[in-house]
């Protein structure tokens, strides 16, 4: 069974504006998917569709088989949101807003503070439960929302852009998270900005683009369109001309830096063959960005 | 999916808000109250006489009580359910399984419960300036305080759903619900009215609503009580339509 189904979804705001231009997209049960695109390419509006926050304007939603609109409270027990913004209330304690959310979920307040200490403990805050969640840090705050979404235990969890604005080794922590809640059998929708994170954890992908779906594949297959890599040579010497080598296209960001795309079909060892005869001698050289940031570009461009 | 559960959390959240927040929401009527007694009361009142054979004390006080209930209620739920608006987290109860009626019998009962309790304060501080509270029919006085606080309270929620700002969370009160309070025979009986105003002011859902609750305590009343409860619920049927209808499209709350 899916966990999400998509058939046909638009929406058109008030203002004329079309986010989303029928869009088709299925989600597996158990899977951790990828949904991507540019600032205002319709993502946010496709999930606020999804969790009952925006009204479509057509087509259907239907999550694990419940469809959105004669199903509603079935579909809406099986999802859980993480929502870009800070949407909880901030005069409340961190433990309050995760016991109240459950009561809207008709949990029981002794079983929901069973289900509070466990999500707190696994997203590091049981240690602030009682503090008033304003004085909270932009990272905390976005921890509280994913403890949030996970006390009903949901088998659907959407994450809006999760790790934005969130220091490096927090960001791995939800990482770990995310890993550990789609093992326990969760599908997960993931957007984010960064997309090394969605190669490093997601196995399928959707980009949305101008309100339609530019891309649906899973991520091998999508990283494999990839022809060329992209890396940053650090130089020995300086160097004041571009190199002029056939088959390969380089630009010099510094005297001493390098970049340079490389054919998937050539090995490395030519590049410095080719490199070494025109008396380029190469101290060091990194990959200059992950490969899914370069196929996007290319897709959504 | 327990229901009852998500009923309870709402209103449990509601009345936590409103007692964590005393200093604004019960001392203000306490001090306003006491003052209008003092000087209506009994400044000016003891040079009044009486009314409808009862001390001006004595008549005004039923309707000082109420118009605390009218617009406490009101103004809990305008400005509980419009800063959870405000904050978004509205959105946690948009996601969340809770059908539509729940929303609106939680958020409804919190304005009820302040509403009564502001109400239960005001019969207090009138016991300083009376020596005892007269009762008629107990039963006319709560039913008619709890259909006005319901009535009050659902006014403010549609208030607050079409609201889009705090300032439209005050138009009302200041613009609407203040005018009818006062015109609505608080501080003088219709009859003393030139004929014509007598007549307008039967237009006034308030004027109904006091004469009721007044009727409870004195036995006095401009207008006949089962008009007046009539009146009362027949308004607090038709605002549960509209909060029901415009929850169901999301109005103010859903793009």
């Amino acid at each position: 069974m899916n966990a999400l189904s998509l058939q046909n979804l638009t929406k058109t705001y008030s203002n004329g504006f079309e986010a989303l231009k029928g869009i088709d997209l299925d989600v597996e049960e158990g899977d951790f998917f990828a949904l991507l695109g540019a600032n205002g390419a319709g993502k946010s509006t496709a999930i606020g569709i999804i969790s009952s926050l925006i009204n479509k304007t057509s087509g259907h939603v239907s999550i694990f088989g419940h469809n959105i609109d004669t199903e509603n409270r079935e579909a809406k027990r099986c999802l859980g949101l993480v929502p870009q913004e800070i949407n909880f209330n901030l005069f409340e304690t961190v433990e309050n807003i995760l016991l109240i959310y459950a009561g809207y979920y008709g949990i029981p307040r002794k079983e929901a503070k069973v289900r509070a200490e466990k999500a707190l403990k696994q997203m590091y805050l049981w240690d602030k439960r009682h503090t008033i969640s304003r004085r909270l840090s932009g990272g905390m705050k976005r921890r509280v929302m994913i403890a949030r979404a996970l006390m009903h235990s949901p088998k659907l969890l959407i994450l809006d852009e999760p790790t934005a604005g969130v220091d490096i080794e927090i960001r791995r922590s939800m990482w770990e998270m995310m890993e550990e809640v789609n093992k326990e059998g969760t599908a997960i929708i993931l957007t984010t900005h960064y997309l090394e994170e969605a190669e490093n954890l997601c196995r399928n992908i959707a980009i949305i683009h101008e309100g339609m779906i530019v891309e649906h594949s899973d991520m091998a297959t999508l990283l494999s369109y990839i022809n060329v890599n992209h890396f940053i040579l650090d130089l020995e010497k300086p160097l004041i001309n571009v190199p002029n080598i056939k088959g390969y296209k380089f630009e010099l960001t510094s005297e001493k830096v390098l970049n340079v795309a490389i054919p998937k079909k050539n090995t490395l060892n030519q590049l410095f063959e080719q490199l070494s005869m025109v008396n380029i001698q190469v101290k060091s050289l990194k990959n200059k960005s992950n490969r899914l940031e370069q196929l996007f570009m290319d897709i959504v461009q | 999916m327990n229901t009852f559960t998500s009923l309870y959390t709402i209103i449990y959240k509601e009345v936590r808000r409103f007692l964590r927040i005393w200093p604004q929401t019960l001392l203000p009527p306490a001090i306003t109250t006491s003052l209008y007694f003092l000087i209506f009361g009994r400044l000016i009142g003891d040079r009044i006489g009486t009314i409808s054979g009862v001390s001006y004390m004595d008549y005004i006080v039923p309707g000082v009580i109420l118009i605390a209930v009218i617009s406490h209620s009101y103004s809990n739920v305008a400005a509980s359910f419009y800063s959870t608006k405000f904050q978004r987290h509205i959105e946690e109860l948009l996601v969340s399984p809770v059908p539509n009626w729940v929303i609106l019998v939680g958020y409804i009962s919190g304005g009820i419960l302040r509403g009564l309790l502001v109400g239960g304060v005001v019969t207090l501080i009138s016991l300083m300036f009376i020596t005892e509270i007269q009762v008629h029919n107990l039963f006319i006085i709560l039913l008619t305080a709890i259909l006005t606080a319901t009535l009050f309270a659902l006014a403010g929620f549609i208030n607050a759903m079409l609201a889009e700002s705090f300032d439209d969370i005050s138009l009302i009160p200041n613009f609407i619900l203040t005018p009818l309070n006062y015109l609505g025979g608080v501080f003088y009986s219709v009859s003393m009215l030139p004929e014509v105003w007598q007549k307008i002011s039967l237009a006034n859902p308030v004027l109904y609503m006091i004469n009721s609750f007044r009727y409870g305590f004195i036995g006095v009343s401009d207008i006949s009580v089962e008009l007046a409860l009539g009146r009362i619920i027949s308004f607090v049927i038709f605002l549960t339509l509209i909060s029901l209808w415009m929850l169901d499209r999301g109005q103010g709350i859903r793009q």
